[in-house]
């Protein structure tokens, strides 16, 4: 039985933000999940996907080629009347954002939740893109939680919020409210779950051809409107304390704000509004506020979101209102926060000494060597990678080759000794980024891709490569699986998890039947044959895919042998 | 009860996170207030591991310049790394045991002279506890043990309000059972080497 399906209720569990929102979906009773995985989100999917394995809870799980797909399987569930759940790393959003745009018209009939799950700092990622602006973009209702115990509740609600009001629920964290383990309360699992449901054909509401969708944009409208009022009397907006000093938050500066408090000694001081519910922006809920305080600290990471929309609050009914945050120097608009950073913020505000421990003098400290992560020992990638660069160096095209790269492990080839990443943008972008340098310079390309990325948004950047003629070496890197987020399956994988026994796409026929005549496969750790290989294929200026076969060396210790 | 701000660092694979993930276990069995947070993904490929127990009532997951109330390092250098977020009143408990970053193996960066920032570490702060968590480890009986092996120490220190025989039932109940007997050996190893 998986830890997450336990049926203690009322007893408490030390889980991570994203197990507990597993835990509400599963309290929620929601039968279809899906999702691509990407950190800090992995672990949501994760616990689903091994949940719906192992057979002993009714709930549909799939590894989706990519987000959008994923998004669309969690949105028709739900227009079936299935409650449904999707997770996305932030980025993962941008790939989704064609059908939550035009989902939000639709609607839903069953709950439908979307967690984002944001990543300041760039921990591991490519960006540090605010998702909380999708809520405002796409306008859909948004939670966010400070507390895996939070985040276990909010999570139950966001399914009811979402069939109260046909509308998908964004559930909006960040890595540190992801990757917090804190105690959360066990509730009762449900008795029934449903499964399957019925879709009730109606095009007049689910095909959004012009004359429909101009009528649910009008519906979409007036659903946030009801949304506002349940924002403004939900138990997630609370206010505590009573001083003349205001001071907002919402996720994870909820907690440096209460610790801050707490630590400095100024709870009569201040009035803290920590906002679990804040889009739409709970307008009366903060007119009150700002009327009771003679000004407001806004303290929230990445973009002023809150802030924005509390100073255009400010313009109609307290003018002369101070609203402190982003715009005034008191916090930035990059990175994640500290605790330190908010306590000083707030004491500043306060007009207080801030006291600080006492730090023994590390001026004598040297320059410490950086511990950057690398490829594994004996990972077949850096094999590949070493080929293709003697092969090149024999050819006398080291110098003029570039390298565009994409999001795997293999991004890692971007340190020394390899050195061999040059360009890169996003999911799928080494095969598109080609096409573009292969029409626009001379050089020799060779660009490199895993193959769950390539399944994830390769494929079609492939056949434009092939039906426009452009010239590169496409190296897709075939370890059978997604290694980087703790190796996730996807449709060409030949090593599986027990019990995993969906059909496999084999990459080189995928290749093939688009046409492309030049496909190779190599085994990266039969150098000679490899480098051999790629000379033969280098030596040509055209369209050429060589797939390297071998599986990544952790997940082979994990399931080898078991297929 | 008075709020612990711990902080744990050391090398992935060292396995920083479960020692942090035991502590924090046997925290809330013993129904105090705790949080703890871990860092995942990219970071885990040989790269520095962070986590923080934070005990008493604390709500943040990362802890700042100098206020960490006790550092356990898994490793020297990343103990000397992490001596900012310490203050004077700190208490450190590292590992000996060097493990070389890429960095140094490639001959573009210098390791530490450890002893000399042991002794440094040893005046100024609170109370310092450096050992061979290491060769203890390969004692109980398994070299993955350092995790619980430092657990031990801190434990020993009598710094947090966490007993060993809470992590002793934590240790059984949540480590795999072919690992218990080697656990709680090394936990011992720890705790009787808790003298600074």
């Amino acid at each position: 039985m998986h830890p997450l399906l336990s049926k203690d209720t009322g007893q408490k569990r030390l889980l991570l933000g994203n197990e507990a929102i597993v835990r509400g979906t599963i309290e929620a009773g929601a039968g279809v999940t899906a999702a691509y995985p990407g950190t800090p989100s992995s672990e949501i999917a994760n616990n689903l996907f091994f949940i719906s394995l192992q057979g002993d809870w009714p709930l549909y799980f799939e590894f989706s080629t990519n987000e959008k797909v994923a998004m669309e399987v969690a949105a028709s569930a739900a227009a079936a009347g299935v409650r449904s759940l999707t997770c996305m790393k932030h980025v993962g959003m941008n790939v989704a954002s064609d059908v939550l745009m035009t989902l939000a018209y639709v609607g839903v009939k069953a709950g439908m939740v979307i967690v984002t799950a944001d990543d300041p700092s760039m921990h591991s990622s490519q960006n540090e893109q605010d998702n909380r602006l999708y809520a405002r973009f796409a306008n859909l209702p948004m939670l966010e939680p400070s507390s895996p115990q939070e985040a276990k509740e909010m999570t139950i609600y966001a399914f009811e919020l979402s069939e109260s009001l046909e509308l998908p629920v964004i559930i909006r964290t960040t890595t540190r409210t992801s990757h917090v383990r804190g105690p959360v309360e066990l509730g009762p699992l449900p008795k029934e779950v449903k499964q399957k449901g019925r879709f009730n054909k109606d095009p007049r509401r689910w095909v959004p051809v012009p004359a429909v969708a101009r009528m649910r944009h009008k519906v979409l409208l007036e659903q946030m409107e009801r949304a506002l009022s349940i924002a403004e009397g939900s138990k997630f907006n609370l206010v505590s304390g009573k001083g003349k000093t205001g001071i907002i938050a919402s996720g994870v500066s909820v907690c440096y704000v209460e610790d801050a408090i707490r630590e400095l000694g100024v709870e009569d001081r201040v009035s803290f509004l920590r906002l679990g519910f804040p889009y739409p922006f709970p307008i009366s809920i903060l007119k009150d506020f700002i009327q009771n305080v003679d000004k407001i600290l806004v303290v929230e990471e990445l973009e002023p979101f809150l802030e924005d929309g509390i100073k255009i609050l400010c313009k109609d009914i307290a003018k002369d209102k101070l609203v402190l945050g982003k715009s005034t120097g008191h916090f930035s608009r990059m990175y994640e926060f500290d605790p330190l950073m908010v306590k000083k913020a707030i004491a500043e505000v306060l007009d207080i000494d801030l006291v600080r421990p006492e730090i023994p003098d590390l001026s004598g400290l040297p320059i410490l060597p950086m511990r950057p992560p690398s490829l594994c020992q004996g990972c077949p990638h850096r094999e590949t990678y070493n080929a293709v660069k003697e092969a090149l160096k024999e050819l006398g095209q080291d110098e003029n080759a570039i390298y565009p790269t994409d999001i795997g492990c293999y991004t890692l080839g971007l340190l020394p000794p390899i050195q061999m990443a040059d360009y890169l943008l996003c999911m799928g972008s080494s095969v598109g980024s080609s096409a573009g340098f292969s029409v626009s310079t001379d050089h020799t390309i060779v660009s490199f891709i895993g193959d769950s990325t390539f399944f994830h948004s390769g494929l079609s950047s492939l056949a434009n490569a092939y039906h426009n003629e452009h010239r590169f070496c496409l190296v897709i890197l075939d370890n059978s699986t997604t290694a980087m987020t703790g190796h996730q399956p996807n449709p060409g994988i030949e090593i599986r998890p027990p019990g995993y026994d969906h059909p496999r796409i084999s990459i080189e026929n995928a290749v093939r039947g688009l046409g492309i005549k030049n496909v190779y496969k190599i085994n990266p750790y039969k150098k000679k044959e490899a480098v051999s290989l790629f000379k033969k294929v280098l030596a040509r200026d055209e369209l050429s895919v060589v797939i390297a076969e071998a599986p990544c060396i952790l997940y082979y210790k994990k399931f080898g042998g078991k297929k | 009860m008075d709020t612990k701000k711990i902080l744990f660092t050391g090398v992935g694979g060292q396995g920083t996170l479960l020692a942090s993930r035991l502590l924090g276990e046997a925290a809330m069995a013993a129904g105090m207030d705790v949080r703890v947070s871990e860092v995942h993904g990219m970071a885990q490929r040989g790269g520095v591991v962070e986590s923080t127990v934070m005990l008493g009532g604390v709500k943040s997951p990362i802890i700042s310049q100098g206020e960490a109330d006790v550092l356990v390092s898994f490793e020297p250098l990343e103990a000397i790394r992490a001596l900012n977020r310490c203050s004077k009143t700190s208490v450190i408990v590292t590992n000996i045991t060097p493990i070389m970053p890429i960095t140094v193996k490639l001959g573009q960066a210098e390791y530490p002279d450890v002893d000399y920032w042991l002794d440094f570490m040893k005046a100024n702060y609170r109370r310092v506890c450096a050992l061979e968590a290491d060769e203890l480890a390969r004692q109980a009986g398994t070299s993955k043990a350092v995790n619980v092996v430092l657990l031990g120490v801190l434990i020993g220190l009598n710094e947090i309000p966490v007993t060993k025989e809470m992590v002793r039932e934590t240790i059984k109940t949540q480590v795999k059972p072919k690992f218990v007997e080697a656990n709680l050996k090394a936990f011992e190893l720890g705790l009787s080497r808790a003298e600074c």
